[in-house]
């Protein structure tokens, strides 16, 4: 003779049991649901900020890299060669190249009634007419130096320097270093080059003469063709100074950014360490309504033994519970993840990604979740014996 | 032979000494109506655990629709039950949120029956014992003579070979109670055989047969 219970049975059963307590499956599932929600968010969250980052770095471009001075054995600063740009620009796959000269004592100001000790944060430097294409910047107002304007007390600011100094079209004049300088024109913010952002640039000549300026530079920025960059890269201090290479440094700005790529994902491991306390703290709610269930149905479990439940049945039914429980808070978890992450994306401009892996990990998580807290009510149910089940009613 | 249910010197001891059945033999043909009385106590409950298969004597041989009791496992036990044994309790034990019919339907639940025909046999079920319009209600919005009724369904559904039914009216009143009573009488000369545990005298006599339990010992059958 051969007993047995369909598949479908199974899960009809399930739902039976839940259904007939709805609040409690509802509260349980959405301790699942929030644990989930979190780790889908954080995972879609950090998807999508990387995607921007990356988006971000395609539109600047990996290829920019920057020489500058840098230490002798002994610790004691180095000056770039006069040269330094000339023979830079005759290495095989180097493109633009532009270089400033940053201008230390001199500040720049609104007005000579303001403290010359009140930098703001902003620096004065001299610069090359070709920087603003060799940074493939753009002005928001005006237009770049020339080799005209930079003869004289002409300024370009970069976006942060105009805030600053409260200047938003050209025409105004600032006071450098002693000197009234018009603004000629105010650049776009340039994310490779913050310092930039921050500098009032006038031309090597004006700084030569109104600040008595010596004309090698400080910082060389050089745009070398796309397959050429590690190639460029690693020839570039030997270039500069073929006698103490070392004591050049080249460095690539697109790296920070990458850098800042790298250190979201460190917070997006902390998140989903807090994600994962969350669905360990729904996984013990699912573990106790199943447990409180065990407690509350012995007679329905000893009613089921004497229609014909084998001790496997009882265990599969309550663990078919946990498991359409922890499942239904794991897709309504999924669900809320991929909206929050959607509905957020779109407020920062990003373009939402919501990883695969993550709505499977998320699924896939949330019913281990319920497998695990449900085995221990499910055995305990069934190792019950069916006369002390119906006695206790 | 055609003794669906025989008892040979059975005992059952629990754990603490207490010996709730000591050395009962009886035998129970097709088609009989039985009754099992005695005082609270007496080892009623305990015996038609051990005669359903829900309980092992602690010694002595249960036979019940060919089968040796103690060769089988849980597995096929389970089977037997599910297949041919139906049981009614004191306290009906229907689930609260699913309807009468799907209640008689969990009859064929463990069965391996497709839940098609489990509705269908359920509708017959409850339409035999004279609630077929109640079908679709929940227990709660059914009286306890009702209610009493569905669970009778549910333990017929899968026709099986015996039906135990302990204290079935217990929680009745006199009227509905008898109704339950007649309606067991119905069915048994409709062919099932059924064994009923009562400690109501008045209801015994209106059996055929009666056995009457004493401390754990068979002390009478009539
Ligand atoms: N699990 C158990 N452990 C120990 N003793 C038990 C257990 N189950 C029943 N007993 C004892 O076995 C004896 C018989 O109990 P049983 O329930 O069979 O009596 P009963 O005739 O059905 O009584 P009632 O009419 O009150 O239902 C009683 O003394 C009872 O206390
Ligand atoms: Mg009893």
């Amino acid at each position: 003779m051969r007993g047995g219970l369909l598949l479908g049975d199974v899960l009809r059963v399930a739902a039976s049991g839940l259904r007939s307590r709805r609040v409690r499956t509802l509260l349980s599932a959405l301790g699942i649901a929030i644990g989930i929600a979190s780790l889908v968010g954080v995972l879609g969250l950090s998807a999508s900020s990387r995607e921007g980052l990356v988006r971000q770095l395609d539109a600047l471009g990996t290829d920019l890299l920057t020489v500058g001075p840098g230490q002798t054995l002994g610790g004691e600063d180095t000056t770039l060669p006069l040269s330094a740009p000339k023979t830079i620009a005759r290495v095989a796959g180097v493109g633009r190249v532009a270089t400033v000269r940053s201008l230390g004592d001199a500040t720049v100001r609104r007005s000579d009634k303001i403290d010359p000790d009140e930098t703001g944060g902003l620096s004065v430097q001299a610069a090359d007419p070709t920087l603003l294409a060799t940074m493939h910047g753009r002005m928001l107002r005006g237009r770049f130096l020339n080799a005209a304007s930079g003869r004289g007390p002409s300024v370009v600011l970069g976006a942060v320097a105009a805030e600053r100094l409260g200047v938003d079209r050209p025409g105004r004049q600032v006071y450098i270093a002693g000197r009234w300088y018009a603004v000629v024109g105010i650049m776009a913010a340039l994310p490779l080059a913050p310092d930039l952002d921050r500098s009032a640039l006038i031309g090597y000549d004006a700084a030569a003469r109104y600040l008595g300026s010596e004309r090698s530079a400080t910082l060389i920025y050089v745009r070398a063709a796309p397959d050429a960059v590690e190639r460029v890269s690693t020839l570039l201090s030997s270039t500069v100074d073929p006698a103490n290479p070392e004591e050049v440094d080249v460095s690539r700005p697109s790296d920070a950014l990458a850098a800042r790529a790298a250190a979201d994902d460190a917070f997006t491991g902390l998140f989903l360490g807090l994600g994962a306390v969350a669905l360990l703290v729904g996984g013990i709610g699912i573990a106790n309504t199943m447990v409180i269930s065990v407690l509350e149905r012995r007679s329905e479990i000893g009613l089921r033994r004497a229609l014909g439940a084998t001790r496997g049945h009882v265990r599969i039914q309550f663990l078919g519970e946990s498991l359409l429980l922890s499942g239904l808070g794991g897709l309504s978890g999924v669900a809320l993840g991929a909206v929050v992450t959607t509905v957020y994306a779109d407020q920062r401009g990003w373009q939402a990604v919501v990883p695969p892996e993550a709505l499977a990990g998320g699924l896939g998580a949330a019913l281990v979740i319920g497998a695990a807290a449900g085995l221990y009510p499910a055995v305990r149910a069934a190792r019950l014996s069916p006369v002390d089940a119906l006695r206790s009613a | 032979m055609s003794a669906v249910l025989a008892l040979e010197g059975v005992s059952k001891t629990y754990p603490g000494g207490v010996r709730a059945l000591d050395d009962v033999s009886l035998r129970v043909e097709a088609g009989e109506l039985a009754a099992v009385v005695g005082p609270s106590g007496s080892g009623k409950s305990t015996l038609l655990h051990i005669m359903g298969t829900l309980e092992r004597p602690s010694s002595g041989r249960v036979r019940l629709d060919g089968h040796d009791v103690a060769t089988l496992g849980d597995r096929a036990l389970a089977a037997l039950r599910a297949r041919r044994i139906g049981f009614v309790f004191q306290q009906f034990f229907l689930l609260d949120g699913v309807t009468a019919l799907e209640n008689v339907a969990h009859g064929l639940l463990y069965t391996a029956t497709p839940v098609r025909q489990r509705l269908a046999a359920a509708r017959i079920a409850l339409e035999r014992v004279g609630i077929g319009r109640r079908a679709m209600h929940l227990p709660n919005q059914l009286s306890g003579g009702e209610r009493q009724r569905v669970a009778i369904a549910r333990a017929l559904v899968a026709r099986p070979a015996i039906v135990f039914a302990d204290e079935p009216t217990g929680n009745l009143d006199s009227r509905s109670g008898a109704a339950v009573v007649e309606l067991l009488r119905t069915l048994n000369d409709a062919g099932t055989t059924i064994v009923v545990i009562t400690h109501d005298q008045q209801l015994a006599h209106q059996l055929p047969r009666r056995m009457t339990m004493h401390d754990g010992r068979l002390v009478g059958d009539a």
